[in-house]
């Protein structure tokens, strides 16, 4: 890739540009989203026309690879099955409806506008761009919502039972902070419906054999040659074979990486290699360090607990949050009388209360925990009390809304929502950041396309609930499917990469050569110890607030928890077979480098925005100070070099974002 | 809490499996079964021995990854609960626990607890689909369904697939996964269309893989999802409906 150094015409963000951080990075050069040249609302249709057709007979001599069977890559295999095109799908889950979307709960996202509360798509591009803090595309946005309206006719045609009214029509309600009812819903299960329906509708593909499933096989590299993305290595995880494939587009769909935090809301599983190895072969990584941090998770209760564990954000409609005006007031909560109880989102923002975005109430949480003011057995968490809403609604009204929410609560912690109040804390959700894509979702290497959430499109610094499953669906279902044929196009009549060739060959000797370092290490400690460690370091420095005079300490135990890694990493067993522990020491090895990156952005982007709260950068309220003259922009990360003079230091880009129909605008919950 | 662990170990599918007992001196009433066995591999990494391959991903009940037999009960003792939601605290200091992978010929053994469910997702692919494709359905506000349907239908739908009721079966029957995508799809308006075909081709794959029902109900008992016994009557009456009205629909 190319690139200019420090040269480079506004020297974007480069207002703190201090000696240290010239020494970790290299300020790159104005890159271009590649976005229609119409108005933000008519973009897409725009863009729609100019796209290259492939004819419906050519369409079988394409192979496509789709990494990744969650909602955004089960749906961009299937409607590219469904379209002609041969399709090869590959997920390390056994079976494609095991993917993490499953595990979503409160509801997707459609501005279908409906009713008469005033809801339209322009008002869903303004709360998402709001919300997002403007640090997202604007003219993504509108493609999100234009699309959005028929997401929710294909997914119930193809299997999802969405909840209904009395008189027959979609149930809708009001989430996560905005003032209208978008948000279509499943009980609690919306992301299981849409995740089995999409695996439903990728099996009638296999069925019809225009999708072959390979499953349990795990991605470890990314094959380019000449510039080109052309395939990928993947590991069999029961045989523990190596093998390529080559294709002539690749398509990566594998979900987000907060699981870099150890213990998140994400499946045990999940992990970033498919991204970081992209990134490594050329892709550029956006903004990494945006990273969402969920109020209302169940707090860690032992040392042995596994995960984290969400608690619906809807439970915020009715429940209050509090901690006690004593520190350490370790008295059964039943016992505390009001005047001894602090609800401190109330007391500090009285218009929006418990209902402040997802990133301010995080904050608050974890600033009374750490002020002293815990509670629960490690005092790691606050209460939400449904005391208040049993008087005034009744206890079956609430059991309704909430039942299998209060059942799960019930069930992990063995106390009764219904008499106890629950005890929650923050926990790491969601990541905004990810590989950097065009409006067409291809990444900085040709041929290589992005959906979902290890894309960074549309959420900006800070996602809105139920904007995720939204984006998964529209860009598998009606993005990717007209972007990647526009792109295969121009390719009719060549062949995909033989597989003895050098390029080929050689990235699957970095695999193996990859594999054989991890199984000979020093045999001193498991991967968990240092996914463990990591996740503390992140923890410690980089959630909810990032201190700029901590950060390059954050960086430096990175380092050297990366270099105790490769000594000490102990891996029983070999790699012929199904060997766990071999899987995660490779994903943890990933991690650890994207680590430095997510830290090195948080230290580089020199404002807060969303979630990305920078202890330099607060209004005199307290809350997030954005900086919109210097940072109005994605920061593309791009490898390091390897040789010259930024050698082995990553290189920021900067994609401007321009916002024409939401002008830019500080965001207030007082 | 001291507890003996009895694990079922086998390094591949072509070599004999047996059970190994272990001891844990620290388990703890609120760790759930998986987080058991996290701490028994722990324990064995330390002993530089290979720890026990066994499958989870969400942790949470709803991605259907993780299935073990305990005791002889597939996810463990508390009733409609999966693995990962089954806790320490049902058992007693002292008390040995056996754990086994799912029990069935339709779910080969892969390693020690992880076996072969692609035998469930090979009946979906049979037709526990709805051929309707990418930007072709039509309005889901002009289609009624009743609230009452929808509800239903997700009662149904809400199965998550871990196999449970088939290991649960004495004859390793796939009955109730099968009924409750039969009935799930026929209770969709784009579902009914092909409602006569599916039950056809479904229950053939299902026959072909796994075995038969004697209305023995374990399976309802193990559904980690609560997916209703009569999801096994539907099975029959949709069996019976095709073959009568020999239509698609
Ligand atoms: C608990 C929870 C609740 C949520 N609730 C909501 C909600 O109510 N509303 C909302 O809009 N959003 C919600 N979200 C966010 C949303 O669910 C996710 O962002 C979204 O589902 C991600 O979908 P995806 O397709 O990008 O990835 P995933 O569903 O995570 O799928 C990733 C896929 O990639 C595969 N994969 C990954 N790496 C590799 C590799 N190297 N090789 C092979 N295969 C690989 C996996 O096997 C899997 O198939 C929630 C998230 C969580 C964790
Ligand atoms: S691990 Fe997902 S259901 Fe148990």
């Amino acid at each position: 890739m190319t690139h200019e150094s420090a040269s480079a015409p506004a020297k974007k963000g480069a207002a703190m540009a201090s000696t240290d951080l010239d020494a970790l990075r290299v300020v790159g050069r104005e890159i271009d989203g590649n976005v229609p040249d119409a108005a933000p609302d008519a973009a897409w249709d725009d863009r729609k026309l100019h796209y290259n057709l492939v004819n419906p007979s050519n369409r079988r001599k394409f192979t496509v690879i789709v990494v990744g069977t969650g909602l955004a890559g089960a749906a961009a295999a299937a409607a590219l099955g469904e379209l002609g095109y041969n399709v090869e799908v590959f997920s390390f889950h056994d079976v494609p409806r095991r993917a993490h979307s499953v595990a979503a709960q409160g509801g997707i996202n459609s501005p279908r506008a409906r009713r008469v509360d005033n809801d339209s798509i322009e008002r869903f591009v303004k709360d998402t761009v709001k919300g997002g803090d403007y640090r997202g595309r604007e003219v993504d946005a509108f493609r999100l919502g234009q699309e959005g309206v028929r997401v929710i006719d294909h997914m119930q045609a193809i299997g999802a039972p969405f909840a209904r009214e009395y008189g027959g029509q979609l149930a809708n309600r009001s989430f996560g902070g905005v003032q209208v009812s978008r948000t279509y819903y499943t009980r609690g299960q919306t992301g299981q419906q849409l995740e089995i329906a999409s695996a439903h509708a990728l099996s009638r593909q296999v069925a019809a054999g225009t999708c072959h499933l390979h499953s349990r096989q795990e991605m470890l590299d990314l094959i380019v040659k000449d510039g080109r993305a052309r395939g990928i290595v993947v590991r069999d995880l029961v045989s523990g074979t190596v093998r390529a494939m080559t294709a002539h587009a690749v398509v990566l769909a594998t979900g987000g990486y907060g699981h870099i935090y150890y213990k998140a809301t994400l499946a045990k599983n999940s992990n970033a290699t498919a991204i970081w190895r992209a990134y490594k072969r050329g892709a550029y990584f956006a903004n990494p360090a945006f990273v969402q941090i969920h109020p209302t998770a169940l707090p860690l209760m032992s040392q042995w607990q596994s995960k984290k564990i969400l608690m619906s954000e809807s439970l915020r409609n009715d429940g209050r949050i509090w901690a006690p005006k004593a520190k350490g007031d370790d008295r059964d909560p039943n016992l505390i009388p009001d005047a001894q109880r602090d609800y401190f989102l109330e007391r500090r923002y009285p218009a929006f209360g418990n209902l402040v975005p997802r990133d301010v109430a995080s904050r608050n949480i974890r600033e009374r925990i750490e002020a002293g003011y815990g509670v629960g057995p490690l005092k790691n968490a606050v209460y939400l009390d449904f005391r208040d809403a049993i008087d005034r609604l009744g206890a079956k009204l609430v059991r309704e809304r909430y039942s299998n929410l209060f059942d799960m609560y019930n069930e992990q912690t063995g106390e009764d929502p219904f008499t106890t109040p629950m005890r929650i804390a923050p926990s790491v959700h969601f990541t905004m950041g990810g590989l950097w894509s065009d409006y067409d979702m291809m990444t900085s290497i040709p041929g290589l396309f992005v959906g979902g959430e290890c894309g960074w499109g549309y959420h900006g610094a800070n996602r809105l609930g139920a904007n995720s499953l939204l984006s998964g669906c529209v860009d598998g279902w009606f993005t990717l499917p007209y972007s990647v044929p526009s792109f295969l196009a121009g390719q009719l009549g060549e062949d995909v990469l033989p597989l003895d060739d050098p390029a080929v060959r050689q990235t699957v000797a970095d695999v193996e050569g990859r594999i054989a370092r991890l199984l000979g290490g020093g045999g001193v400690h498991p991967p968990d110890y240092f996914a463990e460690k990591l996740g503390a370091i992140l923890d410690r420095y980089a959630s909810v607030s990032r201190d700029p005079a901590e950060l390059p300490d954050a960086i430096g135990q990175i380092r050297a928890l990366r270099e105790q890694f490769w000594r000490d990493i102990k891996v029983i067993g070999t790699g012929d077979r199904l060997n766990q522990e071999l899987e995660t020491a490779g994903r943890v090895a990933d991690y650890l480098e994207l680590a430095e990156l997510l830290v090195l952005d948080a230290l580089d982007r020199d404002e807060s925005a969303g979630a990305h709260f920078r202890t330099d950068h607060v209004t005199e309220d307290g809350e997030a100070m954005r900086d919109d003259a210097n940072w109005t922009f994605v920061s593309a990360w791009e490898a390091p070099p390897e040789a010259g003079p930024g050698a082995g230091k990553p290189i920021r880009n900067y994609e401007p974002l321009v916002f024409k129909a939401v002008p830019l605008q500080q965001r207030n919950y007082k | 809490m001291r507890l003996i662990l009895e694990v079922w170990r086998q390094e591949s599918p072509r070599v004999p499996g047996r059970l190994e007992a272990y001891e844990i001196t620290d388990a703890r009433e609120e760790m759930s079964l998986l987080e058991l066995l996290d701490r028994l591999n722990h324990q064995l990494v330390e002993e530089n021995q290979e720890p026990v391959a066994f499958e989870s991903d969400c942790r949470e009940g709803i991605c259907g990854t993780c299935g073990i037999d305990v005791n002889g009960v597939p996810h463990g003792p508390e009733n409609n609960v999966p693995a990962c939601g089954q806790h320490v605290r049902s058992f007693a200091d002292g008390d040995t626990v056996r754990i086994e992978p799912f029990r069935a010929a339709g779910f080969p053994i892969i390693r020690d607890l992880i076996v072969d469910r692609t035998g469930l997702d090979r009946i979906i692919q049979a037709g526990g689909t709805v051929a309707v494709d990418a930007g072709t359905a039509t309005d889901a506000d002009t289609l009624l369904v009743t609230h009452e349907q929808a509800e239903a239908a997700l009662d149904f739908a809400a199965c998550i697939g871990c196999g449970a009721c088939v290991s649960a079966c004495p004859n390793g029957a796939a009955y109730l996964f099968t009924g409750a995508k039969l009935q799930h799809l026929a209770l969709m308006p784009h579902g009914k269309m092909e409602r006569g075909k599916r039950a056809r081709s479904m229950i053939a794959q299902m026959e072909h893989e796994f075995g038969p029902c004697s209305q023995i109900g374990e399976c309802a008992l193990a559904c980690p999802a609560g997916v209703p016994l009569s999801a096994i009557a539907t099975l029959n009456k949709e069996r019976l409906r095709a073959l009568l009205r020999r239509k698609d629909n």
